[in-house]
């Protein structure tokens, strides 16, 4: 049977990075951080306190495969070998299958402190907008968390919905963000569902009506900002709000969502999908410090 | 007295034409986009198959998400008295009545003479709809018909983790990968839903008997699920089960004055 080549919507495009300043083969720990979330992977290389290399990715259906896929990733961007890793840290919601990690620690903490590193030490309020969920953590000036909310239980508002929800439109992740605001006149109102399997029926009503791709993609990103919104607003809002996550990227909904808030978010240059797997390793490069300091004194 | 009930869902527009309480004609077509035209429709498939002329029906009642769109109704009858009175329609002992429709699952609770006492709306989520089934029954690549049946192969409980259709679409993908039975996975399917429309039963209380109407109904699979969630002998269904607010309204429309 022909099936007819069908693009691919939803996929964002991955990536990976080394730092031009920092060499693995002068570096004393080399920590790792991975972040194995439902749909994305990262895995972050810290030495010295500072990013050396990161890899993001997509996940596959298999857990381990998808962390060494990653690992592998951030390696080719620095041509490090594997084995130069002194400590690794496994999070996300695959985080037990990291086969080669020392320790699992939860999202939330990574997250939290990921944040105030890729935003600076500012951050009190981190919304994490996942593939799967959106959390919204309070934390210190250190990137300890002091309180934090989530839902899990429904697409509405995640990444995984918008996902969908590009593909349904036709219209690229990474465009959907821009396009979301081209259209004439007043800014069409929310469509009346949170809900990604009615708001997909809803769409097609829409369009159907004549409404254009772009007022569609308003009226959605529209809903999933009151959604997130909603979450936000229970968890409470302190200033030094900064958001980590693949929505993150995606100013259709962010634009929508901090209007609404009426603060500003931060801003930052570095990948805010990075954020779970960069707080990782550095929890991970602590460790590394720790150990080298008892040994230190055992020797001492 | 001849009088008619239009139920305008989400997915199908049903009518039922009755005649001094009982039966004479049925017509349901997909709703689609043009609601007025589903409803016009619909009402011509029941008219013939009663084989009446329109102007035999005396009186219209019109229900369901789509009511304001029955300009030919008289007057509307909301969506719990609706289910409510077609439920008992059926089976006067009826306490307990769910409607588990495409994009909406309710549930009411009854007293003896049949006026509602409480009830629960899930219109939110489509976990604890029609649409969830369906959506699996994609993914599974096995019909909604099919998936009934096969459910009842299964012995096995597999838990599903997700409740939003978008996760647990991947959660089937899961198990198909790891090579899990069409019918196992179809088992899961139905324990989840049904575990959705529990939930929302015992918000408020289980009486027996209990009723069910909506398209759900035909399929065995989920009744089974949810009899034994609820932990009752039977679950009672009329024989179309997706008429049975049409049937409510139509009921309504001859008793009223």
């Amino acid at each position: 049977m022909a099936e007819e080549q069908k693009q691919e919507f939803w996929r964002w495009p991955e990536s990976n990075w080394k730092n031009p300043e920092l060499d693995w083969r002068t570096s004393t720990f080399i920590a790792v951080g991975i972040d194995v979330g439902s749909v994305s992977s990262q895995a972050v290389i810290v030495t010295d306190g500072e990013i050396l290399a990161y890899g993001n990715m997509r996940t596959g259906f298999d857990s381990p495969n998808s962390a060494r896929n990653a690992y592998k990733f951030a390696l080719d961007a620095i041509g490090m070998p594997e084995e130069r890793m002194n400590y690794c840290i496994g999070t996300g919601y695959g985080r037990v299958n990291v086969p080669f990690a020392n320790r699992t620690l939860t999202e939330i903490a990574c997250h939290a402190r990921g944040a105030t590193f890729i935003y600076g030490p500012g951050v009190r309020t981190v919304l994490d907008v996942g593939g799967q969920d959106i959390k919204s953590i309070q934390c210190d000036e250190k990137g300890k968390v002091t309180n934090f909310l989530m839902n899990d239980k429904c697409a509405a508002g995640t990444g995984r919905g918008m996902e969908v929800f590009a593909d349904l439109l036709g219209v690229p992740i990474t465009e959907v963000g821009d396009r979301s605001f081209e259209f004439k006149g007043e800014e069409p109102p929310a469509v009346s569902s949170a809900c990604v399997v009615y708001a997909k029926a809803e769409a097609t009503g829409l369009m159907r009506k004549g409404w254009t791709r772009e007022e569609v993609l308003a009226a959605y990103c529209k809903a999933m900002a009151d959604r997130i919104f909603s979450l936000v607003e229970r968890g409470g809002v302190k200033p030094g709000f900064a958001v980590t996550g693949g929505m993150a990227k995606n100013r259709g909904v962010m634009d929508r969502l901090m209007k609404k808030i009426g603060i500003e978010r931060m801003q930052t240059l570095w990948d805010t999908q990075i954020a779970g797997a960069v707080g990782a390793a550095l929890f991970a490069y602590a460790m590394c410090l720790k150990a080298e300091g008892g040994r230190r004194k055992s020797e001492g | 007295m001849i009088t008619a009930g239009i139920d305008c869902g989400a997915k199908n527009t049903k009518t039922v034409i009755m005649q001094d309480g009982k039966i004479i004609g049925k017509g349901m077509v997909l709703t689609g986009f043009d609601q007025a035209k589903a409803v016009e429709d619909s009402l011509v498939l029941a008219v013939q198959h009663a084989g009446i002329i329109r102007k035999d029906i005396q009186r219209i009642f019109g229900t369901g998400s789509g009511k304001d769109a029955i300009t030919a109704a008289e007057d509307t009858v909301d969506d719990i008295k609706a289910m409510a009175r077609g439920a008992r329609y059926f089976f006067a002992n009826a306490r307990t009545v769910a409607d588990v429709g495409f994009e909406e699952g309710r549930a009411v609770k009854l007293d003896e003479q049949g006026n509602a006492v409480d009830f629960a709306i899930n219109e939110k989520c489509a976990a604890g709809a029609g649409a969830f089934i369906e959506a699996m029954s994609r993914v599974l690549e096995v019909t909604i018909a099919e998936m009934g049946p096969l459910s009842l192969q299964s012995g096995r409980d597999i838990p599903m983790n997700a409740q939003c259709v978008v996760f647990a679409e991947s959660e089937v993908v899961d198990l198909i990968h790891s090579r899990t039975s069409k019918a196992d996975i179809s088992k899961t399917i139905h324990d989840s839903i049904a575990s959705r429309i529990v939930s929302m039963i015992r918000r408020i209380g289980i009486n027996e008997d209990v009723a069910l109407i909506g398209g759900v109904g035909h399929n065995e699979g989920f009744m089974d699920s949810m009899a034994k969630q609820l932990k009752v002998n039977t679950i009672y269904v009329p024989e179309d089960p997706e008429f049975g607010s049409a049937v409510g309204a139509a009921v309504s429309a001859a008793e009223s004055k």
